[in-house]
């Protein structure tokens, strides 16, 4: 049997040995701000320790080379990945000097190098295996447990975004709580409001353009300005409408943030289910009215199912669009996941920056992935017309 | 955000007259924003500046025009070659990647981006080059990818019937045909970059977002509005003018506007 060699393998493994003999590993700082000292892997890591996270990614890029079959790959791909993410947290424990609490320790860019070329990796061997939805499900709670028991063991405890994580937990899980609240409660506002608009907009087709072109229209003014704009107003409604100020409409804070998040999140939804109910076919909509039923049966029992798939891509645009555009939400008080970020940029603490980029990105794959899952579900029904 | 383009009514002379009037108050605001200083003056406090007054605003916006054309320029390069790669038959083997890449990178947040560019790059103008830029690519090399494996079948037996080198083909056949729906990517890119650039003045890039966030500092609603007015006049200027070239194209390529 001959060796057959993968050319996307070949394109990861040159990412992976560039990452792994090329770039440093980690970065030993001073303090949280100061440039640090770059150390390659054998040097961040204890003798055998180094040799062998080195000897299991050089396997791993072997397999990737190597024409084989895909689960094969998917397994290398976590073990790689898996390895990196507890040596970079053994890392940490063995770069810090004993006894000083003001180094730190962060990945450099070879280990990120590194985590890109295995999550090719995975990612391709996932988009040539093509599993079923509920697969994907399981991948993704797979990947969240193995994340959570990392972190909850405190093998990262070393590094320095956790320690920027650790001087504020608090807040921390309740900038979370407030990004998830402004993130999703924006959607689900606009998914009450911007379905009856759809289902008007299909049933009173005059309605249509004027409707879509106001929508269009608001998407074109940036994030900041809307936030900045809606002030004024909400201020003014908060001192002079009775209750206002009670039930927390402000004119900074939250209030601006969910409102602006709000207007964005209506054109995909209502342009969504516009083109989606436009997409039903006409023999389902015939036989429906065929065998007696009324408009509103034949919009909940026939319409909407069949039009699902696409409203569903239009509300995971807008969940994905929201949970990125809640990080701007911080530069008007609105809190959010995007407060560490500012006030990171702010006293050029990249580890502050990441402690919350990174929940910011993992939120918004991980909400892209479960929709992405429904989507499929939803669409077991062969239809036409299948838009956006 | 393919659906947001089925929207825009074209052809009718009234949103032509309005976007004609846009662009006069546009460039009347920019040439000579003193002249409109009684309009914003009421939304200031009584000794606040109602014009922004730490630049000169046209400077502000042909800057900001600049970064976004650089890197929507770059983005188109670097996502058509991409596209033409993974679907020739060498580059197959990339094809499954390629989707799911451009599916993930969707979902990085802009700021996120911005903000871990920062310490590659270092403040200024270059993370925002490299946000707009990685933010530009997916919606170009997405259409461009559309195009190239949508093409009509009995189109490219042809072409490969009457004797087309796989190169001829791209240039003479391919490209051509597709060039309505990349413009069409193009567009989507530029607007999402007009107000994504905006988020650049907050990592110090000389951009309009500069005119937004002094506003909010300084509790002054008039430069936010002006900043913000400005963007958005620019995207929907942007977006007419492209979707007009991509008409043009489409009609001239025979097939109805792509989307």
């Amino acid at each position: 049997m001959s060796i057959r060699i993968d050319k996307l393998g070949v394109v990861i493994g040159l990412i992976a040995l560039y990452g792994m003999l090329a770039a440093a590993f980690a970065v030993l700082k001073p303090n949280r701000i100061l440039q640090g000292q770059a150390q390659s892997i054998t040097d961040s890591l204890p003798g055998a320790v180094g040799w062998g996270l080195l000897l299991v990614l050089l396997a791993c890029t072997g397999i990737a080379v190597l024409r084989v079959p895909l689960w094969f790959r998917l397994v290398a791909a976590a073990a790689a990945l898996a390895a990196l993410v507890i040596a970079i947290g053994y890392a940490a424990g063995a770069l810090t000097p004993p006894g000083n609490s003001y180094a730190r320790v962060s990945p450099a860019a070879g280990f990120w190098i590194l985590v890109f070329a295995f999550a090719l990796l995975a990612a391709d061997a996932i988009s040539r295996l093509q599993p079923p939805p509920w697969l994907r499900l399981v991948f993704l709670a797979l990947v969240a447990a193995l994340v959570w028991s990392v972190f909850a063991s405190g093998l990262w405890s070393g590094l320095s975004i956790m320690k920027e994580y650790s001087s504020r937990a608090d807040v921390f899980w309740a900038e979370a709580a407030k990004h998830v609240t402004l993130a999703i409660g924006s959607l689900v506002a606009a998914c009450v409001i911007g379905l009856p608009l759809g289902i008007l907009c299909h049933r009173v087709p005059a309605m249509r353009p004027a409707v879509l072109n106001t929508l269009n229209l608001i998407q074109t003014i940036p994030s900041i300005a809307l936030f900045g704009i809606l002030i004024g107003p909400l201020a003014w409604i908060a001192v002079n409408v009775p209750g206002a100020a009670a039930v927390g409409i402000r004119g900074i804070g939250t209030a601006p943030a969910f409102v602006a998040l709000f207007l964005y999140s209506l054109l995909p939804i209502v342009a969504n289910t516009v083109v989606g109910l436009a997409g039903v076919p006409r023999e389902a909509n015939d036989a429906a009215r065929g065998i007696g039923m009324t408009d509103s049966q034949r919009l909940v029992q026939i319409e909407l199912p069949l039009a699902m798939p696409v409203i569903l891509t239009g509300i995971r645009i807008v969940l994905v669009q929201n949970i990125g555009l809640a990080t701007i939400a911080a530069l008007i008080g609105g809190g959010g996941f995007g407060v560490f970020v500012f006030q990171g940029i702010g006293q050029t603490a990249m580890d502050l920056v990441l402690l919350g980029a990174v929940p910011t990105v993992a939120l918004a794959f991980g909400s892209a992935v479960v929709l992405d899952a429904l989507i499929q579900m939803s669409s077991r029904v062969p239809r036409k017309g299948q838009a956006a | 955000m393919k659906a947001s383009a089925t929207a825009t009514a074209t052809g009718t002379w009234l949103p032509r007259l309005l976007r004609l009037l846009l662009l006069v108050l546009l460039l009347a605001f920019l040439l000579s924003p003193q002249s409109f200083e009684p309009l914003l003056k009421p939304l200031v406090q009584p000794n606040a500046p109602a014009i922004y007054n730490q630049g000169s605003l046209l400077t502000i916006t042909l800057l900001h025009l600049r970064t976004v054309f650089f890197a929507t320029v770059a983005a188109t390069i670097v996502a058509v070659l991409l596209a033409i790669l993974v679907t020739r038959p060498f580059g197959a083997e990339f094809l499954p990647l390629s989707r799911s890449v451009v599916n993930v990178g969707q979902t990085f947040p802009p700021v996120a981006v911005l903000a871990l560019a920062v310490p590659a790059v270092g403040f200024g103008e270059k993370p925002t080059l490299i946000a707009l830029f990685l933010y530009g690519l997916l919606p170009i090399f997405e259409n461009t990818l559309t195009a190239l494996t949508q093409l009509p079948r009995p189109v490219m037996e042809a072409a490969k019937g009457s004797g087309m080198t796989p190169l001829q083909r791209l240039l003479k056949v391919e490209l051509p045909l597709s060039l309505p729906v990349i413009v069409g990517g193009i567009r989507l890119s530029v607007v999402i970059s007009l107000a994504t650039a905006t988020i650049g003045s907050t990592v110090a890039a000389n951009t309009l977002g500069e005119v937004i966030i002094a506003g909010l500092q300084s509790n002054n609603l008039a430069f936010v509005l002006q900043g913000g007015l400005i963007v958005g006049a620019l995207a929907v200027l942007i977006y007419h003018a492209l979707g007009a070239i991509e008409s043009v194209l489409a009609r001239r390529a025979g097939s109805p506007a792509g989307n």
